[in-house]
């Protein structure tokens, strides 16, 4: 696959900018956490013994590399394009978020810091972030929305076994947005002693690319893996996008190559038109939220609106910054599945490859499915399957119970069709 | 020169302390604002900082942010907050009122028409809490095109060569964030704030406000031997959410309460 003659891909700049987007849009008590952070990472990102340190633990407590898995009988049902599925829900904890809490967590101890918060949607942002603050042995609090502490109640558990705190945010929406910002809240109070652990490319610089290069740890896996498995490049990749770090994390090692397409996939709810969804790529607009300019769901007043989506990790009116890049530069596209569809593909991939994908990663694997039949055999889709759905089995298990989508709760209710 | 650097040079001329006071636009009641800023003023405020509610007010401690939930629970918008403005200012000429909010409810309105808007109708200037001078360009050339200060915060945590360069770009006056925290926090520690205003003292000649923590009387007056000023807010926005049931009690209790924050500032 030719490489561009384009000049390299280089974003961002040295403010923080995505093309128009990113920046540091903080209060000022946080700016000189945020330019020591910028110049720590600056330092370690080309820093021999650090990156070492980081392969050293992404590998032993990790369990990187996660294998690029080809998805046979989903390829087969679908009849179309060959599928590999990134597993990142076999790493440590089940899903993406520990690549980034592992990297951070080394630079909470490079800056002395003892203590580390971090917001949660699912929780497995938090659940990242309680373990690798006990194995450093770090103070961690973790924010977390009242309604995503009642549909993720497992996660909440483990946080807790993990010896976190877990701070109920009833505040707002109760979800993603207002845990992030009672986390800044924290920030703003505790800076001195205290790092926090964004958990996806969003928020003020340098997050955005920080986060972005210790999930790109994924792409640099499925590039190679897929180079020795079919000897090419795949044609395109699939990725859910809430805050996007999953997508980010596949997408960049590859921008430079022409050939491979890049979707990403939102949160489309109950549908683009009823506006109950969490796709501010796809109906949103620019605006400043959370420290950063990008894609917001917004009113006519500038006011954040409510989001909603089956999965809580999606369930965030924004998304990071390098997306809206990406989005309007037109290297990468943007789709929203509902959460119907996330669910038909959540129970299909369950019976056709035994693999119980997170509701968010579902969202991908929906794309996948109605995208795979129209194209040819030759052609190689890599999905993401950015964490594993143990922690939605009660939310899908009340779904069917309930008849919600028109099927009982039986292990072969329904078609995979 | 402008209406608020004309108060403060006023101010400081008169060897009077300012006492600038906050209040969040239709909280908690639409109709509740204007009456609520002309009380403050007669409890004696020299300047009004009107609050723009805004859905994620992420500096915001609990005061300001069930204040501002009441406030967009009566939908009021950034068009109804300029309409507040105007029509406080048919009564009252020279208190200058000072915007402050977040940095999107401008953006969405566009900066030139938001500028454009609030000259008509006698806005002076405003903080937008999440807009530090870096990110500050595009908004600051439409405000000075129809000269309104921008005014810009400075942090315990800012470097004094960081605030040199924040003073260089600041109109207006420099508003001073007391402690490492959000608006209404409780752990405020005047020697470090008499420091730090110290340290800002050498960098410019701006008038230095201090805000964030300030809550009652002997607090303001401890405050204010060192800086030209202080900012009280969320003690206001408390009372406020208090009597609601009784809005017409707001202006003599904002009046009452002030006047003896007042009171401690102007005593020898």
């Amino acid at each position: 696959m030719p490489r561009s003659n384009r000049p390299p891909y280089d974003a961002p700049d040295a403010d923080g900018r995505f093309g128009t987007y990113g920046g540091r849009y903080v209060a000022e008590t946080l700016i000189s956490a945020l330019d020591e952070l910028n110049a720590l990472y600056g330092e370690l990102s080309a820093d021999r013994a650090f990156q070492d340190e980081l392969a050293t633990d992404l590998a032993r407590y990790v369990g990187r590399p996660t294998p690029l898995y080809p998805a046979e009988r989903l390829t087969a049902e679908l009849g179309g394009a060959k599928v590999y599925l990134k597993r990142e829900d076999l790493s440590h904890t089940g899903a993406h978020k520990i690549n980034n809490t592992v990297g951070q967590a080394l630079l909470a101890k490079r800056m002395g810091k003892p203590r580390v918060i971090a917001e949660t949607g699912a929780g497995q942002h938090g659940v990242a972030t309680a373990t690798v603050a006990a194995r450093l042995g770090l103070a961690c609090r973790v924010y977390m929305g009242a309604e995503d502490i009642e549909r993720q109640r497992l996660n909440v558990y483990r946080m807790r076994l993990l010896g976190a705190e877990v701070v109920s945010v009833e505040s707002g929406s109760r979800t993603l947005k207002d845990a992030m910002n009672e986390a800044m809240r924290d920030w703003v109070t505790n800076v001195d002693t205290t790092h926090y652990i964004i958990g996806s490319v969003a928020g003020p610089h340098p997050y955005p690319m920080m986060v972005r290069d210790f999930q790109a740890v994924i792409g640099r896996e499925a590039r190679s893996q897929c180079l020795e498995a079919e000897g090419r490049l795949p044609d395109v990749l699939v990725a859910c996008v809430g805050g996007g770090s999953n997508a980010m994390g596949l997408f960049h090692p590859f921008l430079e190559d022409e050939g491979v397409d890049m979707v990403g996939v939102e949160a489309a709810g109950l549908g683009l038109e009823t506006g109950r969804h969490a796709a501010p790529l796809a109906a949103g607009s620019p605006g400043v939220l959370h420290g950063q300019l990008t894609y917001l769901m917004q009113d006519g007043d500038g006011q954040i609106m409510e989001t909603h989506s089956i999965s809580a990790g999606l369930d965030y009116p924004g998304v990071g910054p390098e997306h809206a890049h990406l989005k309007d530069s037109g290297r990468a596209r943007y789709v929203a599945v509902t959460d119907e569809q996330a669910l038909e593909a959540f129970r299909m991939l369950n019976r056709l490859e035994g693999i119980m994908p997170a509701l968010e990663s579902s969202h991908a694997l929906a794309w996948v499915i109605a995208e795979a039949p129209r194209r040819p055999r030759e052609d190689i889709i890599v999905a993401n399957l950015s964490g594993r759905g143990d922690k939605d089995v009660p939310v899908v298990a009340g779904l069917l119970d309930a008849g919600a989508d028109g099927v009982d709760g039986s292990p072969d209710g329904g078609a995979p069709a | 020169m402008s209406r608020l650097a004309e108060r403060l040079a006023a101010q400081r001329a008169a060897s009077r302390k300012t006492l600038t006071a906050f209040v969040t636009a239709g909280d908690p009641a639409l109709s509740a604002t204007v009456p609520a800023l002309h009380g403050l003023v007669r409890g004696g405020a020299d300047v009004l900082e009107l609050g723009v509610p805004f859905s994620d007010p992420e500096a915001e401690g609990p005061p300001v942010q069930r204040s501002s939930e009441r406030a967009l629970a009566n939908g009021v918008t950034l068009e109804h907050v300029l309409a507040m403005a105007e029509e406080f200012r048919r009564d009252d000429a020279g208190t200058p009122v000072v915007l402050m909010g977040y940095l999107n409810s401008l953006m969405r309105m566009g900066y030139e028409r938001f500028a454009r808007r609030a000259s008509e109708v006698g806005v002076d200037g405003m903080i937008i809490v999440n807009l530090p001078p870096e990110e500050a360009a595009a908004a600051q050339e439409a405000f000075r095109a129809r000269d309104l200060d921008l005014v810009f915060l400075v942090a315990p945590t800012t470097t004094t060569e960081r605030a040199a360069r924040i003073a260089a770009r600041a109109s207006g006056f420099l508003y001073y964030v007391s402690l490492k925290g959000v608006t209404g926090a409780t752990h405020l520690d005047v020697d470090d704030v008499a420091r730090n205003v110290v340290r800002l003292r050498e960098v410019s000649d701006l008038p230095i406000q201090v805000g964030f923590g300030i809550r009652d009387a002997a607090s303001a007056r401890a405050v204010s031997r060192v800086a030209d000023g202080v900012v009280v807010g969320s003690a206001l926005v408390d009372i406020m959410g208090e009597l609601a049931d009784t809005p017409e009690s707001i202006p003599p209790r904002l009046e009452a309460w002030l006047g003896e924050l007042r009171s401690a500032l102007d005593a020898p």
